[in-house]
C-alpha cells in the first residue's frame, strides 16, 4: 500500500498546488527584495519590481541566479534573515573557486527534513523501519537531511555516516537495517563487500535511497541484486536545501519535485528562454518557502525533462528525470543535444573504459561527430570479425542513447591522453561563434 | 600441439605499425612470422616469436593492447598444391578457418601455415588423419 508523509500536500489537486505557488512566490519576491540588496539590484537592472510578480506566471520576468552570483556573494551576500534567526549552515565544495555556504532558520530545517521524510515514506518506510544513514554527516547535506527525515517518519535512525565498511555491515546485520541511505557508488561497494564476507543472506534491507551522484539503470539493477533491495533515486542541492528537493516513488520512473516548496522551470541553457513541458533543458529552481537563503530562479546547470503525467503512486507533484548531464558540457551536434556523460554511460555499459575523446567539426555545412574510444586489453581479440562486431555494437548503443550516429575510432590505450586533473573530453573544431 | 601467437591492436595510422615492430626489434625480439589484418579503422598485427613472455612484457610496458592466442603451425610442402591440400582437409572436416598465413622455414623446401580455428584439437586430428603434421613452438626456431 502506498504511504505518504503528508498526503494532503503530496496528492493535492493541481489547482491547489498552483494556488500555493502563486501566493508563496509573491510573498517570497517581496521578502528577497526587502532583505537581499544584491538580488534587488539585479531586479532593478532587469526593470522588475515585486509589483510585477502577481503569480507564478510572472516568474519568467525575474533574473536568474547562477553559481557565479553565489561565489560573488560569499558568504553573507544572499542572506535574507538576520544571523540571530539562523540556526545552521551547510556547505558544498564548488568544482572551482569558493565553497557554497547555505543558511537555515529552524523553519528551513523543518521543511527540508519534511521533504526527506516524504522521500523515506515514498520507498515504503514507516515507524517500524530501521533507517541506516551512510551519507557523510557534517557540512555535506546528505547525512543531516536523511537523518532529520528519518526522525520525522519515526524510524529507528542509525547515524552511521560514511566509511568503515565492516562496521556498517556489522550494524546492518545486527540491528536489521531495512532502509539504506547513501551514494549509489557506496551502495555498490557495500553490496560487493557483503558478498565477500558471505553475509548477503543476513541482510534485511528492503529499500535504498541513493543520490548525490550520477548513476545508471545498470547500476540500479546491480545494487538491487547485490543488496536484495529496491533502489530509489533522490535529488537535491545545498543551494536549494539539500537532498529531497525531489525523490523517486514506487513507480521508479522519475523524481517528484516538492512543488509546494520549490518551483521548477526548464530553460534553454543558451538563451534562458523557458521551454514547454516535456522538452529537455536546464533545470531552474525557485525556493518559495525558505527564509534564510531563498534563491529565486537558481540555475542548477543540470539538464533534465519535466513531466506532469499522472503517476501510479497517486502523487500529483511534477516529476523530473534523472539529470542527463550538465548544461556547461552540452554539445549541439546536427541539431541534437549531446552530453559527454551520456557517452560515458554507454561506454561503461559496453565494457569500454570511460577514457574517450569527442571530436566535432563542420564539413560542407554538416557536423561531423567522431569519438575516439580506448580498446581495452580485456575486450581485444585476435580476429577482425570480433573487433568489428564490438565496434558495431558500440555504435548502435550510442545511436540508441543519443539519437544520432557517431563515427567510432578504436584507439590503443596510450593514444588517448590520460586524465590528470581535468581531461580534454571534447574538441570542438567548428567555428560557430 | 599449438603455438602461441601474439596479436597487437594497431590504429590505422601511418607509422603506428612500424612503431610496434621497431619496438620489438630494438628489444631484440626476432619475428619468425608476421601478418597484418586491417580494416579502414584499425589493424591487428599477428606475430610468432621465440620468447613470447618477453615480447608480451615489452608490449605491456609500452601501453599496447595485445592478446596471446593458441594457433596451429601446420607443416606445408613449399610447392604447388601444398596450401590447397591443407585447406581441403579443413573444409572436408567442416572446420571454420578464421584466418591463415604462411611463411618459409629455415630448411629449404619446408614451409609452415599458421591457422586459427575454433578447436585446435579437432583440426589437429583431422590433419593427422590426412598425414599432415604440426610444428611445435621450439621447432620453429
Ligand atoms: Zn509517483
Amino acid at each position: 500500500m502506498t504511504k505518504y508523509y503528508q498526503p494532503e500536500i503530496e496528492c493535492a489537486s493541481r489547482e491547489q498546488i498552483r494556488q500555493w505557488q502563486d501566493e508563496r512566490l509573491v510573498k517570497q519576491v517581496k521578502h528577497v527584495w526587502d532583505n537581499v540588496p544584491y538580488y534587488r539590484a539585479k531586479m532593478e537592472a532587469a526593470g522588475v519590481t515585486p509589483e510585477d510578480i502577481k503569480s507564478a506566471d510572472d516568474l519568467h520576468k525575474l533574473p536568474f541566479i547562477t553559481k557565479d552570483d553565489l561565489r560573488e556573494c560569499y558568504p553573507y551576500g544572499l542572506l535574507a534573515k538576520p544571523l540571530s534567526e539562523c540556526v545552521r549552515i551547510q556547505s558544498t565544495s564548488g568544482t572551482t573557486g569558493k565553497r557554497v555556504v547555505a543558511f537555515y532558520t529552524q523553519h528551513d530545517i523543518d521543511l527540508w527534513e519534511e521533504c526527506c521524510a516524504r522521500a523515506i515514506m515514498a520507498v515504503g518506510g514507516d515507524e517500524n523501519d530501521v533507517c541506516h544513514v551512510s551519507y557523510g554527516y557534517g557540512l555535506f547535506t546528505g547525512g543531516p537531511g536523511l537523518n532529520g527525515g528519518s526522525h520525522k517518519v519515526g524510524c529507528l535512525t542509525l547515524p552511521m555516516s560514511s566509511g568503515n565498511t565492516e562496521r556498517q555491515l556489522q550494524f546492518m546485520t545486527d540491528l536489521g537495517s531495512t532502509i539504506l541511505c547513501c551514494t549509489p557508488s557506496y551502495a555498490a561497494y557495500l553490496g560487493e563487500s557483503a558478498k565477500e564476507m558471505g553475509i548477503t543472506d543476513k541482510l534485511k534491507l528492503k529499500a535504498g535511497i541513493f543520490g548525490a551522484e550520477a548513476w545508471t539503470e545498470e547500476m540500479r539493477r546491480d545494487i538491487e541484486k547485490s543488496l536484495g533491495l529496491k533502489a530509489y533515486d533522490i535529488y537535491g542541492l545545498t543551494e536549494i536545501s539539500g537532498p529531497g528537493v525531489s525523490f523517486e516513488c514506487e513507480a521508479q520512473t522519475g523524481m517528484h519535485i516538492n512543488e509546494d516548496h520549490f518551483i521548477a522551470e526548464i530553460i534553454n541553457p543558451e538563451t534562458g528562454e523557458v521551454l514547454p513541458e516535456g522538452e529537455k533543458g536546464e533545470l531552474v529552481f525557485t525556493s518559495i518557502t525558505k527564509e534564510a537563503f531563498p534563491l529565486l530562479r537558481y540555475r542548477t546547470r543540470d539538464i533534465c525533462v519535466l513531466s506532469r503525467e499522472k503517476c501510479s503512486c497517486g502523487r500529483t507533484h511534477v516529476k523530473m528525470t534523472k539529470p542527463m548531464g550538465r548544461s556547461d558540457d552540452m554539445l549541439i551536434i546536427r541539431g541534437v543535444n549531446v552530453f559527454p556523460s551520456q557517452i560515458e554511460s554507454v561506454l561503461l555499459a559496453q565494457g569500454f573504459p570511460p577514457n574517450y575523446q569527442i571530436i566535432v567539426d563542420r564539413v560542407n555545412n554538416t557536423d561531423t561527430f567522431d569519438i575516439n574510444v580506448e580498446m581495452p586489453p580485456e575486450k581485444f581479440t585476435d580476429t577482425v570479425r570480433e573487433v568489428t562486431a564490438m565496434e558495431k555494437e558500440l555504435v548502435a548503443a550510442l545511436k540508441a542513447m543519443l539519437g544520432i550516429v557517431a563515427k567510432v575510432h578504436l584507439m590503443a590505450p596510450k593514444s588517448i591522453q590520460r586524465s590528470e586533473g581535468k581531461a580534454v573530453r571534447v574538441v570542438d573544431k567548428r567555428k560557430l561563434y | 600441439m599449438s603455438v602461441k601467437q601474439i596479436s597487437v591492436f594497431v590504429e590505422n595510422q601511418a607509422g603506428l605499425l612500424s612503431e610496434v615492430t621497431t619496438l620489438l626489434a630494438d628489444n631484440g625480439i626476432n619475428l619468425r612470422a608476421l601478418s597484418i589484418a586491417d580494416t579502414s579503422d584499425f589493424g591487428i598485427l599477428r606475430i610468432i616469436v621465440e620468447d613470447v613472455e618477453k615480447a608480451a612484457q615489452i608490449l605491456h610496458d609500452h601501453g599496447n593492447t595485445y592478446t596471446v592466442t593458441e594457433v596451429l603451425a601446420v607443416k606445408m610442402d613449399d610447392k604447388t598444391g601444398g596450401l590447397a591440400k591443407i585447406l581441403k582437409v579443413l573444409a572436408d572436416a567442416e572446420i571454420f578457418l578464421e584466418y591463415a598465413y604462411a611463411f618459409l622455414l629455415q630448411k629449404p623446401g619446408e614451409a609452415c601455415l599458421i591457422i586459427r580455428v575454433p578447436d585446435n584439437d579437432a583440426a589437429e586430428a583431422a590433419l593427422a588423419a590426412a598425414g599432415i603434421g604440426i610444428t611445435t613452438q621450439e621447432e620453429l626456431f
